[in-house]
């Protein structure tokens, strides 16, 4: 279970981007995380893996209480979260194999993972969840010589190497074509089933967010103001999440402010 | 266009005022290159002598003389070696200072600023400088002439590897802390594929330049086939200096088609 309580996250001395943000994943579901561009989504799911520093509250997974970790208990906490990235962020020059793998450097040795002498296990694992994704043939090509779907198929199994308790996904179709997105965000629901994962996604695509996930969360602004299943999401709660924009609501804030 | 523009048929690109200007720019370089050609004092007699004296030189050099070729060849092969041991050398050590020496590596600012002192420090310095220290050093010989070229290679190429540390993608090396990967294997998975191709062709180029920088150390007594060069010429051997001439000539351009060579096949 992921509790995120009072969350703030500010950068430098403006505005906060989050404001106590309250938030609770439980189980295997799949939560889908909407709203405007600078809304927060993304500094949000940044927080959880501590990718970006919240400012002040608390992230609890599982029991532990990942605001506080440093240095190699951070490490081992970010072991158990995977993320996906829009851009992919795979290493292109190296294999799909030594990619997949490369979710396995925090529990592999250093010897192991610069000579690439993979546990046998972990490399059972990367065969099973290649083949489970469809890019098993590729595991010697390297990755950019992949399409962007298959980019995302080895960002999704590199994350999942990690035998994470959560998986974050941050767009992860935005840079995918409208079918390949489709895909790829069955696939994600379909292995959070199958790998009894909870899944967090950030997404443009309200289509596919009601589609695709059990749970919405309308973000505007840097608060949840919708948190519901997606037959609730109607019209004018998408009105209320997409209107206006970041600069306009700071405006009405400082107004009310003042 | 304004209605008084109408009509016009007078134009200029500058005005009298900017004219006046562009004018005392320029008397004022003419009299900087006229100050500084009267301040030096050259023997105008020598300088028209010149192409008799070069064609003297020529006529005394041709035919080149090869009886001292075999020795030529061997010493020529000691300047490659030099040239390429030096290179290992330096490409192995510049790895750490650019390591130093990128903002997005380095550990704090401390070690930043040391890894610029490195490198600032070894560019600085020409070649032949710090072969004449390290022939203080070590005295005459190959070993001082090896430690110059890696002391000067170790800025070029430390230099150029940390601005290709400096300019990588760094949304794979995000992805790879986000697994819980320490700094070092992020650093082997991350950022060591995304700078090799860089660090090959710099060590190449690097090659290819000790290579004709050593071919000058021996002028200093730091080994390599600028002695002999420097022998022939003090005795005036002239035939002999010309084989030598010819010598680093053909080694160069087999450093050029060698360099070229291993760049394609590695790049």
């Amino acid at each position: 279970m992921l509790k995120i309580t009072n969350l703030v996250k500010r950068y430098g001395s403006g505005e906060p981007v989050l404001k106590d943000l309250d938030l609770t994943i439980e189980g295997e579901s799949v939560t889908s995380i909407i709203g405007s561009s600078g809304a927060g989504k993304s500094t949000l799911l940044r927080c959880i893996n501590r990718l970006v520093e919240p400012t002040s509250g608390s992230i609890n997974l599982n029991g532990t209480e990942l605001t506080e970790l440093r240095g190699r208990q951070l490490r081992a906490a970010r072991r158990k979260i995977g993320m996906v990235f829009q851009g992919f962020n795979l290493v292109d020059r190296l294999t799909v194999m030594e990619n997949v793998q490369s979710g396995r450097l925090g529990y592999i040795s250093t010897w192991a993972a610069i000579t690439r002498r993979y546990p046998k296990e972990d490399i059972r694992r990367a065969f099973e969840l290649m083949e489970r994704v469809g890019i098993a043939h590729y595991a010697d090509t390297r990755a950019d010589a992949l399409s962007g779907g298959e980019r995302q198929r080895v960002g999704v199994v590199r994350a999942l190497m990690q035998q994470p308790e959560i998986l974050l996904a941050d767009e992860p179709t935005a840079s995918l074509d409208p079918k390949t997105s489709e895909q790829i965000m069955g696939l994600l629901r379909d292995l959070a089933g199958e790998l009894k994962l909870p899944v967090m996604i950030n997404i443009h695509n309200v289509t596919e967010a009601k589609q695709y996930t059990d749970r919405i969360v309308g973000m505007r602004y840097g608060r949840i103001i919708f948190d519901d299943v997606p037959d609730k999401l109607d019209q004018e709660a998408m009105d209320r999440i997409y209107s206006g924009s970041p600069a306009a609501d700071r405006a009405d804030e400082w107004k009310a402010a003042s | 266009m304004t209605l008084q523009e109408l009509g016009r048929d007078d134009w200029t690109r500058f005005t009298p005022r900017q004219r006046m200007m562009r004018f005392a720019v320029f008397a004022l370089c003419a009299a900087a290159i006229a100050w500084a050609l009267t301040s030096i004092e050259v023997i105008w007699a020598w300088v028209w002598d010149a192409p008799i004296q070069m064609g003297d030189l020529f006529g005394r050099m041709v035919p080149p003389d090869p009886t001292n070729l075999g020795v030529i060849l061997r010493v020529l092969w000691e300047t490659v070696n030099i040239a390429t041991i030096a290179t290992a050398l330096a490409v192995v050590i510049a790895l750490p200072v650019a390591y130093l020496s990128a903002q997005n590596t380095t550990p704090n600012r401390a070690t930043l600023w040391l890894g610029r002192f490195i490198l600032v420090s070894s560019r600085s310095i020409n070649t032949i400088i710090w072969a004449l220290l390290f022939v203080a050093i070590f005295g005459p010989g190959i070993v001082a002439g090896i430690v110059a070229i890696m002391f000067r290679s170790i800025g070029f190429v430390g230099k150029l590897l940390g601005e290709a540390i400096e300019e990588i993608d760094k949304r794979p090396v995000e992805a790879l802390e986000a697994t819980g990967a320490s700094r070092f294997k992020v650093i082997a998975y991350a950022i060591v594929p995304q700078v090799m191709p860089t660090f090959w062709a710099v060590a190449i180029l690097r090659w290819d330049i000790n290579l004709r920088e050593s071919t000058v150390l021996g002028l200093v007594g730091a080994g390599g086939i600028g002695i002999i060069l420097q022998g022939a010429i003090d005795t005036f051997n002239w035939p002999e200096a010309a084989t030598v001439l010819l010598a680093i000539l053909a080694l160069v351009i087999i450093g050029e088609i060698v360099s070229v060579f291993l760049r394609r096949r590695i790049l």
